[in-house]
């Protein structure tokens, strides 16, 4: 007999944004919906389901993984980091701040996730090239800002010239 | 888009998740990285009575090097083959391919040994462990066997693997010394399944002449293909442009690929010529 059981509901206890959470959840409940429905985070973005498009980029353990392919339960004594837990209080973070100031947003739907990847992107390579960035970012689709201004903000935080 | 219901089952060893595999027949689907199966079970495109939960199984997770071999579990994440630095000095082609799986978030959480099983004849694994002839090592409760990823990829998204066997390891021949491959790609975007992708190793002599070489398709076929023709092409001389022509020949000659929106068969075949000569002269830019 395995040890383990099958089952349809689980509790689950994980640090997200540095606040510990426990919740009973059914096993088919998605990281992004759990997020969003239950604890109200509602800046991780849902727009394909599917792990295509990136809006739902979170940070899972320290490492940037898409919200819409995890289940809740595997984030089982996790921690992770949303776009809520980005800023420093009402400072923007300096990625926030640089896509501020240069305009790498329109409608701002894909921007959580654009942040998040970018967040794991400079944690890995902290002076990527050009070419760097656009690779890092490919993961994450946007259909307003064609781009250019997105790769000019992470550009300009890689470089230091962020005014925070 | 939400799962269809389903239950679920996180094991934390692979005893355990054998012991879950055999009690639940063919009604429970394993779950690894995810990247290409939940997907599948958001778009209710596939169904699953139960989940067994692969993730806890860490001692899946490693990159051990022994005795001519590199030992890859099947847990092993894209992006730690990516910059491992064990991989890059033994098989630098592992770490090439594992670069070119999806984007930074898949391979964050993507695995080689989901990735093999998976399938899909466009994929970077299937392509690398069949360039390289490794050896799968499948165990189920009762017995355990290994098989050549040569023979266990039979159809899009099918394999020989049984419902009842968990992939475990991967096995790659180390390089030896004066080995030399090229990895190269087509696709629209970075991160997209390959339209057609074309893998080489060559192993040269001390007069830089070749003594063995495996050339392999992806994309471009309903299996990843080693083409054994193409690489006949290459033995015996020193990366000649006639022979580098030839071999890229008979590589086209030899696939059947399919037609879809990315690319009619007739294109595929066509770029499976040119991605043969950019991977030899890429690997022959390396001797």
């Amino acid at each position: 007999m395995p040890d383990t059981q099958f089952t349809r509901k689980q509790t689950i206890r994980l640090r997200i944004n540095g606040q510990e959470v426990e919740r009973e959840v059914e096993v088919r409940r998605l990281l992004a919906d759990f997020l969003r429905h239950e604890l109200g985070l509602t800046a991780t973005h849902l727009g394909c389901e599917h792990g295509v498009c990136g809006a739902c980029t979170v940070m899972l353990n320290g490492e940037s993984v898409r919200a819409c392919l995890l289940l809740a339960v595997q984030a089982d004594g996790g921690e992770i980091m949303t776009l809520e837990g980005l800023a420093d209080g009402e400072k923007l973070h300096p990625l926030q701040q640089a896509f501020w100031d240069h305009h790498a947003l329109q409608c701002g739907f894909c921007t959580s996730g654009f942040l998040m990847s970018a967040y794991d992107l400079l944690q890995k390579n902290p002076h990527p090239t050009e070419d760097e960035i656009r690779h890092g970012l490919s993961g994450n689709l946007c259909r307003c800002t064609g781009y250019t201004n997105i790769i000019k903000a992470v550009q300009a935080v890689a470089e230091g010239h962020s005014d925070t | 888009m939400k799962p269809p219901p389903f239950t679920y089952a996180c094991p934390r060893s692979v005893a355990d998740a054998l012991a879950l595999l055999a009690q639940s027949g063919d009604e429970a689907k394993l779950l690894a990285g995810g990247q290409s199966l939940v997907p599948l079970l958001n778009l209710r495109m596939a169904w699953t009575e139960a989940l067994i939960d692969l993730n806890q199984l860490t001692e899946l997770d490693f990159i051990i090097q022994e005795n001519g071999t590199l030992r890859v579990g099947a847990l092993t994440r894209h992006h730690t083959l990516e910059v491992s630095d064990v991989v890059r000095a033994a098989q630098p082609l592992l770490a090439r391919a594992a670069a070119e799986v999806g984007h930074l978030a898949i391979r964050n959480r993507g695995t080689i040994g989901g990735s093999l099983v998976h399938a899909d004849p466009a994929a970077e694994w299937p392509l690398a462990a069949v360039t390289l002839d490794a050896q799968l090592l499948l165990r189920s409760q009762a017995d355990s066997r290994t098989v050549a990823a040569r023979d266990f990829f039979i159809g899009p998204l099918t394999t020989t693997i049984e419902p009842h066997e968990l992939l475990c390891e991967i096995h790659f021949p180390i390089a030896p010394e004066r080995t030399v491959w090229g990895f190269q790609e087509l696709c629209r975007r970075p991160g997209d399944f390959a339209v057609a992708a074309v893998a080489c190793q060559l192993a040269l002599d001390d007069r830089q002449v070749c003594t063995a070489a495996a050339v392999a398709v992806g994309g471009a076929h309903d299996i990843p293909l080693a083409i054994a023709e193409a690489a006949a092409s290459l033995v015996g001389g020193k990366g000649e442009a006639a022979a580098i022509t030839e071999a890229a020949e008979k590589a086209a000659a030899a696939v059947d690929p399919p037609s879809d929106v990315h690319g009619s068969a007739d294109f595929r075949r066509r770029m499976v010529k040119v991605l043969t000569k950019r991977a030899l002269t890429e690997a022959w830019q390396k001797a």
